[in-house]
């Protein structure tokens, strides 16, 4: 308390009413020693971390591991609030309508956590055909989707030429869907197979249509913590660079963690660390989200003895929108952590609630599509006290309740790299702007 | 992230930091003056029960954390418990129910006390210290019955603590035993009734009562049952079911009428907010509160009850999520290990219908608090920190 000094009559009109003497009106046990409680042996240094976030300053890592073991989820909360309210003060929460379409299982990363992946010739292995491709996003682009999250193994055969021809082929038959695809490590691995720099990988697949990328594959930004969940997967070094060279080329990307395994609580906060310098340097990452190891049913379940418990993932995700002051979005993560976290987050740092993630379910026997979930969704915004409103991929309002579109419609208009807004660095790509 | 304990108790310095704290939030939020009523641990009028629905839920929040924290420190109460719903058969007709069932309907049950005494014991190799005996009003079940219920449940497992019958089967009771229920009691305590749940309160309103559970008894039905109860001697604990068609001045209405029972008894150890689960109801329409309104009535529910010991952020019914979060805005205990609960399950809860006592102390500890075994009268069975466990009756936590 001695840090925050007494601002106006509010502490001493308490005083007055014998703060300290006030004594309940029902008997309990004496009040017992506290660790986050908010008059805990560590409650001065939260409150003026506190005070410093309330003031919109920046906290510091050491800063942020103290409010990660020793603020109340509560002050977390309302903290978190604070910083979402003064980014999107508009009362909306926003989502985009896309589905998720994985044109290929193979992988030969073999990481512990995934159960996902198959091995090249095992059995369940596939490449989706094109025309099944195509007739995903036809039923995608019928219900006025704006994104298509085409993520995949790491596929030893499946260079860039086969990607670049895809989003060509995509961009050409669906010219609304943007292609968000693509993550960090994949495209690392386009790179190996290619024997070139990811610079012109990415140059490649900018021209074929490419849009944005999404943030998978960032698991933990730990060394330490990478060698042990996923060896053979890029580095934290290169996954930052991956997404250095795609803000560069133009492209906007997210970011992601995924904890509540092996991680100390002062590797999460690394983790938030290394996103922040990036994005001061780049401003390319449009939102942040982040969700709790799911162990059922992977390969390596003995690595992941016990789940990270839903509190763990509210005061983890409030402690980002916090720290990571210069990401823009924070999204929920409501399929990993269920409806009911989804909405306490809506009011402890979250402005957005992702995608819809359409699968097959959303088809009916018939062939008509099923709004019931994009329903559903919107009815969880609407009764955590926010408007639901659709977005496209760079967080530009495509809501026609909202009348025209507003903020970036396209790759062009969203980039943030001096080079990209220039159009110098977007070979190719005049064509579609 | 694991609480770790410190050696001191809280200096008056801190709290009066807090102090400060929580009014400074309620200012920006215009409700500095029902800050400063709950900081001087004054009483909060109807007028100030509806503002608090009303205002930002953070601040509200700072509010109930205060006076949660002023009672309970950093203790947060879990039991090893297990349900038993001897009947769904009801004539109530209650419009909110999906638990009900008429005599000759598919599905409809009740349990025969033998039924009920291997019930209890199925669960002796856990250690169970309170079965939760609560079910509808079967129009056929005799006198003698409930007393060959509470007997079994005895017999099966002699040290448990037998919390049965809401106020509306102990009108029910008392009808068929045609006798007073203040001679009914001492029977029912004799046969081994250690204390009562809340259930049954709904919302007191008669307009509530009329529109949608008009067979069962009225809430003033429902605190003058209760009054007697306390006056035998048992405790009981209290509900409110939120979130259908009920005002926000009938919730203060129905709060304020627990605070004024209280004042007079004494008898109530725990209020528990139920949400209302539309899903195979007659209420389907309506869709219930949001996990944001489930904290929001926890957090009122612990700054209007100022008279009442524990605030209970029931896990089955609301999910870990808001349980967990439910610590820091206003309650203190989050129900127990459960064991195939039905009534909510019945009305489209997906939460598991048990949980491992291991489990629940690993939501408390990521919570932030200290977890604390309680029995049924909150007497301590098992803590971590040796000071608190005065009992010490349960088995070591595995790990």
């Amino acid at each position: 308390m001695d840090s925050s000094p007494i601002e106006d009559g509010a502490s001493s009109a308490a005083h007055a009413l014998g703060v300290l003497g006030a004594q309940p009106l029902v008997g309990g046990h004496p009040p017992q020693r506290a660790s986050h409680a908010s008059s805990g042996p560590r409650a001065a240094e939260v409150a003026r971390i506190a005070a410093k976030v309330e003031d919109g300053l920046r906290i510091t890592p050491a800063e942020g591991l103290l409010l990660h073991d020793h603020a109340d989820l509560l002050l977390l909360a309302r903290l978190a609030d604070l910083v979402r309210i003064r980014l999107h003060p508009e009362g909306r929460v926003t989502y985009i309508v896309d589905r998720n379409l994985n044109p290929t299982n193979v992988c030969i990363t073999d990481c512990g956590f995934c159960a996902f992946y198959r091995r090249p010739g095992e059995e369940g292995a596939y490449v989706l055909e094109r025309e099944e491709i195509h007739r995903r996003m036809q039923e995608l682009a019928d219900l006025g989707g704006r994104q298509v999250l085409m993520q995949g193994g790491h596929h030893p055969r499946l260079k860039t030429g086969w990607w670049a021809e895809l989003c060509a082929d995509l961009r050409a038959r669906f010219p609304l869907v943007n292609l968000h695809a693509l993550s960090a490590p994949e495209l690392d691995h386009l790179a190996k197979l290619d024997k070139r720099p990811v610079e012109e990988v990415l140059k490649d697949l900018v021209a074929a249509g490419l849009g944005s990328v999404p943030g998978a594959g960032a698991e933990m930004l730990v060394e330490r913590v990478r060698k042990i969940i996923a060896p053979k997967k890029t580095t934290t070094d290169r996954w930052l660079a991956v997404h250095r060279a795609v803000h560069e080329a133009g492209l906007r990307s997210s970011a992601t963690m995924m904890f509540g395994h092996v991680e100390t609580h002062a590797e999460r906060i690394e983790h938030f660390e290394r996103l922040r310098a990036l994005q001061d340097e780049t401003g390319g990452f449009t939102a942040f989200a982040c969700w709790t190891m799911q162990p059922e049913g992977v390969p390596q379940q003995e690595l992941y003895p016990s789940k990270a418990t839903p509190g763990t993932y509210l005061r983890v995700q409030a402690l980002a929108r916090i720290y990571l002051d210069n990401i823009a979005n924070m999204q929920t993560s409501y399929v990993t952590q269920g409806l009911k976290s989804a909405q306490l987050t809506l009011r402890m740092g979250c402005n957005d609630f992702g995608g819809t993630m359409l699968e097959e379910n959303v088809v009916s026997a018939a062939g008509c599509f099923n709004l019931a979930p994009i329903d559903k969704l919107e009815a969880q915004i609407r009764r955590a006290g926010f408007m639901p409103t659709r977005r496209n991929s760079w967080y530009g309002i495509v809501d026609e309740r909202l009348g025209a579109p507003s903020g970036p419609a396209c790759r062009e208009e969203a980039a943030t790299h001096r080079a990209a807004r220039l159009g110098k660095a977007l070979v190719g790509a005049g064509a579609e702007a | 992230m694991s609480a770790t304990p410190a050696t001191s108790t809280p200096t008056s310095g801190a709290r009066h930091a807090a102090a400060e704290r929580v009014v400074r939030v309620a200012r920006r939020e215009g409700i500095e003056d029902l800050a400063l009523k709950v900081v001087a641990g004054e009483r909060l009028s109807r007028e100030d029960g509806a503002r608090l629905y009303r205002a930002d839920l953070h601040a509200v929040g700072e509010l109930a954390n205060y006076a949660r924290e002023r009672l309970h420190g950093d203790r947060a109460y879990f039991n090893v418990n297990q349900h038993v719903n001897y009947t769904n058969i009801c004539n109530k007709l209650c419009r909110f129910c999906a638990f009900q069932r008429l005599p000759n309907q598919a599905g409809a049950y009740w349990m025969t006390p033998e039924q009920v005494e291997a019930k209890i014991r199925a669960q002796l190799a856990s250690p169970v210290t309170e079965v939760h005996m609560v079910a509808g009003i079967h129009p056929k079940l005799d006198y003698q019955y409930y007393l060959d219920i509470l007997k079994a449940a005895k017999r099966a497992r002699p040290s448990i603590h037998v919390k049965a019958f809401t106020m509306v089967e102990l009108d029910q009771i008392a009808k068929k035993a045609k006798k007073p229920l203040e001679e009914v009691l001492p029977e029912l305590v004799a046969a081994g009734l250690g204390s009562c749940p809340g259930g049954g309160a709904e919302v007191f309103a008669d307009r509530v009562h009329q529109e949608s559970y008009h067979l069962k008894i009225s809430g003033e039905g429902w605190l003058a049952t209760a009054r007697k109860v306390h006056q035998a001697g048992l405790k009981s604990n209290c509900t409110m079911l939120h979130g259908h068609i009920e005002t926000i001045e009938e919730r203060v209405d129905h709060l304020d009428r627990l605070r004024l029972l209280q004042d007079e008894t004494r008898g109530f150890q725990t209020y528990i907010p139920l949400s209302f689960h539309p899903e195979n109801t007659e209420m389907a329409d309506i869709p219930g509160p949001s996990a944001l309104d489930e904290l929001r009535e926890l957090a009122v529910g612990r700054l209007m009850l100022d008279n009442i010991p524990h605030i209970k952020a029931y896990w089955i019914l609301m999910d870990v999520p808001v349980a967990q979060a439910a610590l820091s805005y206003g309650a203190d205990d989050v129900d127990g290990t459960v064991v195939e609960e039905k009534i909510y399950h019945e009305a489209g809860a997906t939460t598991p219908q048990e949980v491992a006592r291991e489990e629940l102390v690993r939501w408390i500890r990521d919570a932030g608090r200290v977890p604390i075994e309680r029995d049924t009268l909150y007497q301590v069975v098992w803590s971590d920190d040796p000071s608190e466990a005065t009992l010490g009756a349960a088995a070591p936590l595995s790990g």
